[in-house]
């Protein structure tokens, strides 16, 4: 368990702590790109550097389908910047963690490219209770082990199209979610239990208000919600 | 108007998609890690990912939308249970709950 020795041990720590179910649940969730992206008319290669450039999977969906009912690049750009917006909160709630650490704050402009849910849970279970200089190592070597799986899932995904059963396919897609929901459910401070019971609640209900923007929505309101009902018991008990 | 070239449509999903991630790094250097501000874009981080799985589960799209919702919630149930029963392991949890989908969907078809 954390801390170790140096930040190259971290990395390492980050590698081995990627493999296993978050790197199982990436490739199940990029297999499932990969064949939607082929019956889009992708190329291999620009299924997998989809994968390696947009690095989301609403946001790739969102392109997938669009590119195959020939959308034009304004479409598309709307479209995956909308899907993508949530990268913005959890940029800014990811990197003032790393920033101690962190010598020169350009790598920062890297390193985001690297963030996905998975990769920002990773980093977010761990990091905090890390030495300062060892927090952006260990997010690398779990980001390194995710981005591999993603590419690779991806590859494999586009080349078995419409040979796995759909079952299989079925199982790979609901790893996803499952995991996330289980992690989420893990979260102890108080702060983000609320959040997270409150975004799960209203989630889905201002999705069918607003497909496009129910989740900004969600997550500004359950998440301003969260803030003042933690900042009222904090009150309380002082 | 004639279809646009693959390695454009790449480079401008790159460039819609790291815009947020681009932006999130030019203002979090301005954001004390144990301030108020935090606290609250980590709240808004959380209330957004856990509205995003619900949506998944409850309302998705794809493969899954061809699943029952009390499926989909069963599995949930279960994966949660043994969680939480089992100290915790969040490698049973997942593999019970994506286990129960499959075995539902299997009973179902038969």
């Amino acid at each position: 368990m954390p801390p170790y020795a140096d930040p190259r041990q971290a990395y390492f720590a980050g590698l081995i702590d990627a493999v296993g179910l978050p790197a199982l649940v990436v490739l199940g969730s990029m297999i499932g790109f990969g064949s939607l992206a082929r019956e889009s008319g992708f190329a291999l290669w620009l299924a997998v550097a989809t994968t390696g450039a947009v690095w989301s999977l609403p946001g790739q969906m969102a392109m997938a389908e669009l590119y195959s009912v020939g959308a034009s690049a304004a479409a598309i750009a709307v479209a995956v910047s909308v899907a993508n917006l949530r990268f913005l909160p959890m940029a800014l709630a990811m990197l003032p963690v790393f920033r101690q650490g962190v010598r020169h704050q350009g790598w920062n402009y890297i390193l985001v490219l690297l963030l996905s849910v998975n990769t920002w849970t990773g980093a977010m279970r761990r990091c905090p209770h890390l030495p300062h200089d060892q927090r952006a190592p260990y997010y690398l070597g779990f980001s390194t082990v995710c981005m591999g799986a993603g590419l690779v899932g991806t590859a494999a995904g586009f080349v078995l199209a419409g040979v796995l059963p759909r079952t299989v396919t079925l199982g790979l897609v609901f790893l996803n979610p499952i995991y996330f929901a289980l992690v989420f459910a893990d979260v102890r401070q108080r702060s983000g239990v609320l959040a997270l019971a409150a975004g799960a609640v209203i989630g889905p209900l201002v999705h069918l208000l607003s497909p496009v923007w129910g989740l900004v929505v969600t997550g500004v309101v359950a998440g301003t919600a969260a803030y003042l009902l933690d900042e009222a018991l904090e009150r309380r008990r002082a | 108007m004639p279809d646009p070239q693959p390695w454009f449509i790449l480079v401008v999903a790159f460039a819609a998609n790291y815009l947020w991630r681009g932006l999130g790094v030019a203002i979090s250097g301005h954001i004390s890690p144990t301030g108020g501000l935090f606290k609250w874009v980590s709240c808004v981080a959380y209330a957004l990912l856990a509205g995003l799985i619900a949506r998944i589960i409850v309302l998705p799209v794809g493969l899954l939308a061809a699943t029952p919702l009390i499926d989909r919630l069963g599995a949930v149930a279960v994966a949660m249970g043994l969680f939480f029963l089992f100290r915790r392991n969040l490698v049973l949890g997942t593999v019970a709950g994506v286990a129960t989908i499959v075995a539902l969907t299997l009973i179902r078809a038969s």
